[in-house]
């Protein structure tokens, strides 16, 4: 939606200059957040907007404030000093690194913590027929496995029909493969819900493959902006994916290898730039 | 779509005749305590009881030291056939159901109180605190000045040693429920009492349930105290007045009967604590 057919679009590090205007379409609008831990720094001015329905990545080194700028969206970040202008929607979600389930209760009652419509039960059973959990209602969360607890979380977040889905790294701590799994199944759930949606990742890849647009952010400020083209992201456009790749990493200070081996098992090998 | 959703969920089928098949696996040590076994707890009071017996009956412990098990029983027969021993019994577990009641009640109010507020913590925690190291003896006469000698005393001291434990345990498994479920309250969008109800309460309810095992032993613990130092009925009173007729039999029976409810009790208390936490997976299993 947000793509721009030329593929690769720089978009300047502060990209509005007029917020009123722009932020009453917006799902998201952060103006000028600071906060910082003690005499620390950690965001240092952090200028963003979300359009309802966009899906944005939020790259960047361990240590930049990605996860602060998240908490600070989620209102989980009370005790921290700071000060700027946020605005979210009504209904946000939030999908943390861990699944988060609570371990004493069952993964419907999970789906449905918090939940106060009457009806309640039945959409926590659609959604978690829809991350493909149909018939685990009465299971503990310890007895499922990682990614299934993870779907469970996905479901939990969606059940809300959030308007913004804040997501913190939750693929982090699942295997490549069911990984691979979970990003097609977020892009399902985002197409039918469409949902903002703020990722925090430290995979590039993940973000290409994944986002309409790449924030990153670096020592507490957005360092780039990219627009991330649909051939790029479906690796259609192999070389435009490379180039996207390198651009990112170069701008997270890792420097490409020359040859690059193929992200996707599915990936023709990159021809040259 | 990807693939891994669509595909129907089959159970895979397990053999019939799976237990008669070969069977060949190496066997790692097993360092976790293996498997439950029904009624496994009955071997250590069961071998202690077959201790007694066979030193009784083979006249290495001296009756007039400690009577044999059948004269207890027998001893436990005449005090049943003449109503005696229900009697004193109902008496006694009225007198530790009624403390047990309160001091769960008590307890489980004040460490949630505690552990839900800065304030409440700063203004309960210190005097409970205070309360534990004052041993439950040294205030029976106070107790005693304030109550007279009836019921509400013997209850109120029974209270007393049941709650710190109750308080103790809950506010400690209150203190130690994760942050992270805090936050995801918070994110779900949990109101103040449906966070107690969803996240408190069940995540203290480990620490409750130690606490109750620890309250159900002392409650009988504090009903022996105040019933051998003034009571006129109760197991301890029977026990008591055995002790000035010399009367080691009763005496017996009386320590068997406390012991006997004490291991009831705590085996009642951990069956519903199994049932109610069967969401833990831990090394009791």
């Amino acid at each position: 939606m947000a793509a721009h057919p030329g593929g690769l679009t720089a978009v300047a590090s502060r990209p509005l200059t007029n917020p009123s205007a722009d932020a009453a379409k917006a799902a998201v609008s952060v103006r000028d957040v600071v906060r910082s831990f003690g005499p620390k720094g950690v965001l240092n001015g952090v200028d963003l907007d979300i359009a309802p329905g966009e899906f944005v990545a939020l790259l960047g080194p361990s240590g930049c404030g990605k996860s602060t700028l998240l908490r600070a969206l989620a209102g989980l970040d009370h005790d921290v000093r700071g000060s700027g202008v946020i605005s979210v929607p009504d209904r946000v979600s939030v999908v943390f690194q861990d699944s988060r389930l609570l371990p004493w209760d069952t993964v419907l009652g999970n789906v449905t913590l918090g939940l106060r419509e009457h009806d309640a039960e039945s959409r926590a059973r659609r959604a978690l027929a829809e991350v493909g959990l149909a018939g685990r209602e009465k299971a503990w969360p310890h007895e499922l496995s990682g990614g299934e607890q993870q779907r469970v979380a996905l479901a939990r977040s969606l059940v809300r029909e959030p308007q913004l889905l804040l997501a913190d790294e939750p693929f982090g701590a699942l295997d490549a493969l069911t990984r691979i799994r979970m990003h097609g199944l977020l892009q399902d759930l985002v197409a039918a819900h469409r949902p903002a949606v703020l990722l925090v990742t430290h995979d590039v890849d993940e973000a290409i493959a994944l986002a309409d647009r790449i924030v990153v952010l670096d020592h507490g400020r957005i360092a780039t902006v990219r627009t991330v083209a649909p051939g790029i992201a479906s690796s259609a456009d192999a070389a435009g994916h490379e180039a996207l790749r390198r651009d990112l990493l170069t701008g997270l200070g890792v420097e490409a290898p020359h040859a690059p081996e193929p992200v996707h098992p599915a990936q023709p090998a990159a021809v040259g730039r | 779509m990807s693939a891994v959703l669509d595909r129907p969920a089959v159970e895979p089928h397990l053999d019939p005749d799976l237990d008669k098949r070969d069977d060949v696996r190496p066997t790692g040590k097993r360092l976790g305590p293996g498997r439950r076994r029904r009624l496994a707890w009955l071997l250590g009071p069961g071998a202690l009881l077959a201790l007694w017996t066979v030193t009784s009956a083979t006249g290495i412990l001296d009756p007039r030291i400690l009577s044999e098990p059948w004269t207890v029983v027998a001893t436990a027969g005449e005090l049943i056939a003449d109503g005696r021993f229900q009697e004193n019994l109902a008496i006694s577990a009225q007198r530790a159901g009624l403390g047990l009641f309160f001091g769960i009640v008590v307890g489980a109010t004040l460490a949630l109180l505690a552990g839900l507020s800065r304030i409440g913590e700063a203004l309960i925690d210190g005097p409970v605190q205070i309360k534990r190291a004052i041993p439950g003896l040294a205030l029976i006469p106070l107790l005693i000045l304030w109550f007279g000698i009836d019921e509400t005393m013997k209850v109120l001291t029974i209270t007393l040693g049941v709650f710190v434990p109750i308080y103790l345990q809950t506010h400690a498994g209150l203190r130690g429920i994760d942050l992270r479920y805090v936050e995801l309250a918070q994110t779900v969008g949990l109101s103040r009492a449906g966070f107690i109800r969803k996240v408190v309460l069940p995540g203290a309810l480990p620490g409750f349930f130690l606490g109750l095992r620890f309250a159900v032993t002392g409650a009988w613990v504090s009903l022996v105290v105040v019933e051998q130092i003034n009571a006129t009925s109760g197991i301890g009173y029977m026990m008591e007045l055995a002790r000035t007729y010399g009367q080691t039999n009763i005496i017996v029976l009386g320590l068997a009967v406390y012991g006997i409810l004490g291991l009831l009790s705590d085996g009642i208390v951990r069956f519903i604590e199994r049932k109610a936490l069967s969401w833990q997976r831990t090394l009791a299993g």
